[in-house]
């Protein structure tokens, strides 16, 4: 008997969510199989079998989140023993496991039942995991304090990403959570009672308001932003730019290759090869600032950030200050198009020195972006737009674009940025100078 | 009201008290003509006489026996251990008899006296002279064990000791008699088996008794400089032990740090986080953390010996570490 | 030290020759008055150390079947071949004296004043006891009579004894302390301690060393390199003696002069008592380890029967007088054992109520299963 574990398939990883279950109970796996695929704090990902065998029984249905070495499934050679022994409590039958093997998972099929009963009862299993329900629960790892402050405020600790040691949900961590639900409701209110009680709240939860289940990479998100806003003292310089030379020349580049067989290069293609050109130049802001420390990056990796429904992804471009402006384009596209199916590997989200966020497809003019760590600074970039300007003593209409750096300033300071914000510009606005 | 050494508050109750009570008596080795080990007695034998201050052979089960047994026909003995290390020689006198008289006779006799004695290491004593072996008497009913770690609480719990109709041991230690404190001249005995909060705060809650109990106050002003809020508890009375003063802190802060001189394995300071799991097991945020000795047989070369013995540096690390644990300020 | 060696005096010279190797039983009476009346004691003195050793016996006897009955526990030591030794001794000491002994204390209880009833409530756990059921066999106390404790560690009563006699000399008091002990206990280092504190300080204590040639299972000569225990007093320069354990007489006389003495003078002594232990240790040990010839010299020197006999040959006792006292005695033994049955046994809720004198805040009264919040 074989049992499958929870793998730890990230660097942060510390519990997976099962997204599917590939095989299903009795098939037969040969080892390298792809046996469910895991959703982890930054992707999903195919988790293949180190062993031959048969399924024989499944421990945690589609849709569950558990911490990373808790066994989620167990291996036999067909007759089932394996099942019968490995399970306390439970006889494992061929007839269960088959938990959900539609898109819907259980995580999506959660909202709508705030969770305030015991954590072993998961009230919103999906009633075709049947034998699940016999298997102990790994308990969230809790302080004492938190749960009783979860017990209080009816937070459920499935949903709490723990920030104490080990990945422990502390007191902080609840408040932070219940203060968020707080937040979201507040917002969808459209005139909020006056005084509320926390008892008004939590029938409020039932009907009005459904509790979403986040996705591991919001839940990530959400910490890493939270700690980057608290932590690093962010400052802004905006600069415009006169991306008029720059429209024209992503035309002619497009237009030759094109006839090439190329990939098209988008202004903010170029505004990447600019930043990783800039930031050659400038390596005091290609930098990190961790546990007391300034660290100085000797490559250039740029990451790129990508909206998806689930959440923030951001892919990173390596080394792309030594990459031509369609290899970035071409790997971009790729890159993003693979974040959108969640396809992206843990590495390919990690490891960037800058990043780039790009708002201006939804005509956002100008904006501030929160610096994503261990990173010390981050470009938003807005739309480009047409604007009167004076030329010579002349009216003239170019096109502009504004963009913003957000600067860690306990590893940049203000005339180091705007240095780099300088050269950036001019090159944006000499774009040959870009390929060159 | 004034400043005087802990020394000097055990040396002026004492003298007290035998004014006041012609049944208290002084007993122990070199405590008269050579005016005690620690100089404690100074001055007593001249004052009062060889019948109120005896010189005693070195026979420590002999003497503190004997010292029972006066107390069970109604004196009050004080009796003076050289250090705490020596009262092993007479523990079979101290835990099969002072602390049996009054239950195992059914009421019908008891033994009134104080063992003074002093623990700690941190002298260059080495490994026979530098125990903290509090533990042994705090874990035995019938006995009482205080610990005051200012001339102020020395004063107060002496004088609460020699009040008691039990046996007391009343621990001293090394590195506190030359410490300075306010001791007001009118004060009243302290209670024995309560504890005392020496500083309010609530972020965090610290808890020691004797020299901990000031290295703990110490550790506690450096963190309020930096704005942390650190509620220190002195033990004062190891038996009985005041379970509900740590626990209400602990249900305040969350987390709590303990500092002992003894051994970690078993040590008083297991005893106080097993209670605080006992009664404060829902509010706690982080696990209960312990600053205690190396467990070695102390030994004699100074580096080594500062390298075994906690410090306000070791339990301001160890404070700094939980109050990370429990996401202070994050 | 040739001073110090005179302040040894033995009782008499005959007891020297006890330790020889032979245990012949007809070797034993040294200090036998023979068939002469006791002397200096009046006919009723000698009638009623009659009585006190036939009720010790009886006792004794009743609670070793107590125990067989599982209505005593614990440990039981019991007096059984020690009756002369502890009423000579009693008889020695006034009311007002204080009495430390060892755990074979059921016989001096009963000496020393305490109703054979309390003592027999007190094996069988009673509230009634002398220790309200609360010490057992081996701790016995009554503050009234003057015993101020059995105790069941070996030697720990040493120390207590030295101190109670510092607190009289503290005070100026005229009472004296009585300090029993066996002759294992001449080992520790207790004895040694006290011996010299008492000596030192010139305190009013009789050290009386029990010497029933046996320490449990461990004779005198395996265990004590000066097996004539009562010359250990010369090292402190107390004047200590042996005396007949087996003359009740005998040892009232050698008591009754050290006591006096110490009372006057505050000069502490040390009496070593020799006799036999007729059973084992306790109750519950079938001595094994005796042969059969000493076990028989052990019966042989029955002290009970043969001051019976001694008393009748002097025409103090005639055999309807004895048995007159025996009936009584038994009558007293049964009255004993009924009051034991009939008393109340303590109730738990007054487990609490003799741990402290004084009661101090968060004294824990937490029964096994309860929390501590």
């Amino acid at each position: 008997m074989t049992e499958i574990h929870m793998p730890r398939l990230s660097d942060t990883m510390e519990e997976g969510v099962i997204s599917t279950w590939r095989k299903q109970v009795g098939d037969k796996i040969n080892r390298g199989d792809v046996v469910a695929d895991i959703e982890t704090d930054k992707a999903v990902m195919e988790m293949e079998a180190y062993d031959d065998g048969v399924l024989e029984k499944i421990l945690i249905a589609e849709g569950e989140t558990v911490p990373i070495g808790v066994p989620i499934g167990i291996m036999g050679d067909g007759s089932g023993a394996a099942a019968a022994a490995g399970t306390s409590g439970t006889s494992g039958g061929d007839s269960d496991g088959a938990a959900g093997g539609s898109a819907t998972t259980a995580a999506s099929s959660e909202s709508g039942s705030p969770e305030t009963a015991s954590p072993g009862t998961a009230a919103s299993r999906p009633a075709a995991a049947t034998d699940s329900d016999a298997v102990p629960r790994e308990r969230p790892k809790a302080s004492p304090l938190a749960r009783a402050v979860a017990r209080e405020k009816g937070v459920d600790l499935s949903t709490v990403t723990g920030t104490g040691p080990g990945g422990r949900i502390i007191r902080v961590d609840i408040e932070a959570a219940a203060e968020a639900t707080t937040h979201t409701e507040s917002s969808q209110q459209s005139a909020p009672e006056p005084q509320r009680t926390e008892s008004s709240e939590s029938r409020q939860q039932g009907q009005d308001l459904e509790e979403i289940p986040l996705s591991n990479i919001r839940k990530v998100t959400a910490r890493r932003l939270t700690e980057s806003k608290q932590q690093a003292p962010h400052f802004y310089l905006t600069s415009a730019v006169d991306v008029t030379d720059l429209v024209s020349f992503r035309s002619d580049l497009n237009e030759r290759l094109q006839a090439s067989g190329g990939p098209k290069v988008s202004v903010n293609d170029l505004v990447v090869k600019a930043c990783a050109t800039a930031l050659r130049a400038n390596p005091s802001v290609n930098v990190s600032f961790r546990d007391e420390k300034l660290f100085q990056h000797n490559r250039v990796h740029l990451g790129v950030a990508v909206a998806l429904d689930s959440g923030l992804v951001v892919p990173v471009i390596p080394d792309a200050d030594r990459k031509s402006v369609s290899e970035i384009a071409a790997e971009g596209k790729e890159k993003a198009e693979r974040a959108r199916d969640g396809k992206l590997k843990p590495d390919e989200m990690s490891g960037s020195t800058f990043s780039v966020s790009n708002l201006g497809m939804f005509g956002i003019e100008e904006f501030s972006a929160v610096i994503n760590p261990p990173e010390a600074a981050i470009l938003a970039v807005g739309a480009t737009r047409e604007e009167v300007q004076v030329h010579d003593g002349e009216f003239v209409v170019r096109k502009m674009m504004r963009m913003t750096l957000s600067a860690d300033h306990r590893a940049v300071d203000g005339a180091v940025g705007a240095v780099f914000m300088q050269q950036l510009t001019s090159l944006l606005q000499d774009p040959i100078r870009i390929i060159a | 009201m004034a400043v005087i050494t802990y020394r000097q508050a055990l040396h002026d109750t004492l003298r007290e008290e035998m004014l006041s009570d012609e049944n208290v008596f002084l007993i122990g080795e070199e405590i008269g003509v050579f005016e005690g080990s620690y100089k404690i007695t100074a001055g007593l034998l001249e004052e009062f006489g060889e019948k109120r201050v005896r010189d005693t052979p070195i026979a420590e089960e002999g003497f503190v026996g004997a010292a029972v047994g006066a107390a069970m026909l109604g004196l009050r003995p004080v009796v003076e251990l050289m250090t705490i290390n020596f009262s092993l020689l007479a523990l079979d006198q101290i835990v099969n008899h002072a602390a049996k008289i009054y239950g195992m006779f059914g009421g019908q006799s008891n033994a009134p006296m104080v063992l003074r004695t002093p623990g700690g290491g941190g002298q260059q004593l080495g490994a026979t002279h530098s125990q903290n072996i509090e533990l042994y008497y705090a874990f035995v009913p019938g006995l009482k064990v205080v610990a005051p770690s200012t001339p102020a609480d020395a004063r107060a719990l002496l004088k609460a000791s020699l009040a008691d109709n039990d046996p007391v041991l009343f621990l001293e230690n090394l590195a506190l008699y030359n410490t300075k404190g306010e001791v007001p001249d009118d004060m009243p005995p302290a209670e024995i088996g309560k504890a005392g909060v020496t500083r309010t705060g609530s972020d965090i809650t610290i808890i020691g008794y004797s020299r901990m109990a000031t290295v703990a106050t110490q550790v506690a002003d450096q963190l309020g400089e930096e704005g942390i809020s650190a509620e220190v508890i002195d033990l004062r009375s190891l038996r009985p032990l005041d379970r509900e003063t740590l626990v209400e802190s602990v249900r305040k802060t969350g987390c709590a740090v303990i500092a002992e001189d003894d051994w970690l394995t078993y040590g008083i300071g297991a005893e106080i986080a097993a209670s605080i799991s006992d009664g404060a097991f829902d509010y706690l945020d982080a696990p209960v953390r312990r600053v205690a000795a190396a467990e070695v047989p102390l030994p004699y070369a100074k580096p080594l010996e500062r390298a075994a013995l906690p410090s306000a540096e070791s339990l301001n690390a160890a404070v700094r570490q939980t109050l990370d644990a429990v996401g202070h300020r994050r | 030290m040739a001073e110090t060696a005179t302040r040894s005096k033995p009782a008499g010279s005959g007891s020297k020759g006890r330790r020889g190797g032979t245990r012949s039983g007809g070797s034993r009476g040294q200090q036998s008055q023979g068939k002469t009346a006791p002397r200096a004691e009046s006919p009723e003195t000698l009638r009623d150390y009659f009585r006190q050793m036939s009720l010790i016996r009886r006792f004794e006897e009743r609670a070793a079947q107590g125990y067989t009955q599982a209505k005593v526990g614990g440990y039981c030591h019991l007096n059984l071949g020690e009756e002369a030794t502890v009423v000579g001794l009693m008889s020695a000491l006034r009311r007002s004296d204080y009495l430390f002994t060892n755990y074979r204390e059921h016989g001096y209880a009963i000496a020393k004043g305490i109703e054979p009833g309390k003592v027999m409530a007190e094996l069988y756990g009673r509230t009634t006891g002398t220790s309200k059921g609360l010490g057992g066999s081996m701790h016995m106390f009554d503050t009234e009579v003057g015993l101020l404790g059995g105790y069941g560690i070996v030697g720990g009563q040493i120390p207590l004894a030295t101190g109670a006699a510092l607190a009289i000399d503290y005070r100026g008091g005229d009472e004296v302390v009585m300090c029993q002990m066996g002759d294992g206990t001449t080992n520790i280092g207790a004895f040694h301690e006290s011996m010299n504190i008492a000596a030192l300080w010139n305190l009013p204590v009789v050290f009386v060393v029990i010497n029933n040639y046996l320490g449990m299972g461990t004779t005198v000569e395996m265990s004590s390199a000066e097996s004539e225990l009562y010359k250990r007093a010369v090292a402190y320069r107390m004047h200590g003696e042996r005396v007949d354990g087996n003359d009740v007489v005998a040892v009232q006389e050698a008591a009754g002069r050290l006591v006096e003495h110490a009372r006057k003078t505050g000069e502490p002594a040390m009496l070593e008592a020799v006799s036999h232990r007729m059973k084992g240790h306790s109750v519950v040990d079938p001595a094994k380890y005796r042969n059969s010839e000493d076990a028989e010299a052990a019966r042989e020197a029955d002290p009970v029967a043969a001051f019976r006999e001694q008393l009748i040959s002097a025409d103090v006792l005639d055999e309807d007088g004895a048995a007159e006292i025996e009936r009584a005695v038994q009558a007293d033994v049964d009255a004993a054992v009924a009051f034991a049955d009939d008393s109340p046994h303590p109730d738990p809720a007054t487990l609490f109520d003799y741990t402290y004198a004084t009661p101090v805040a968060n004294d824990s009264r937490r029964l096994p299963a309860d929390p501590v919040f």
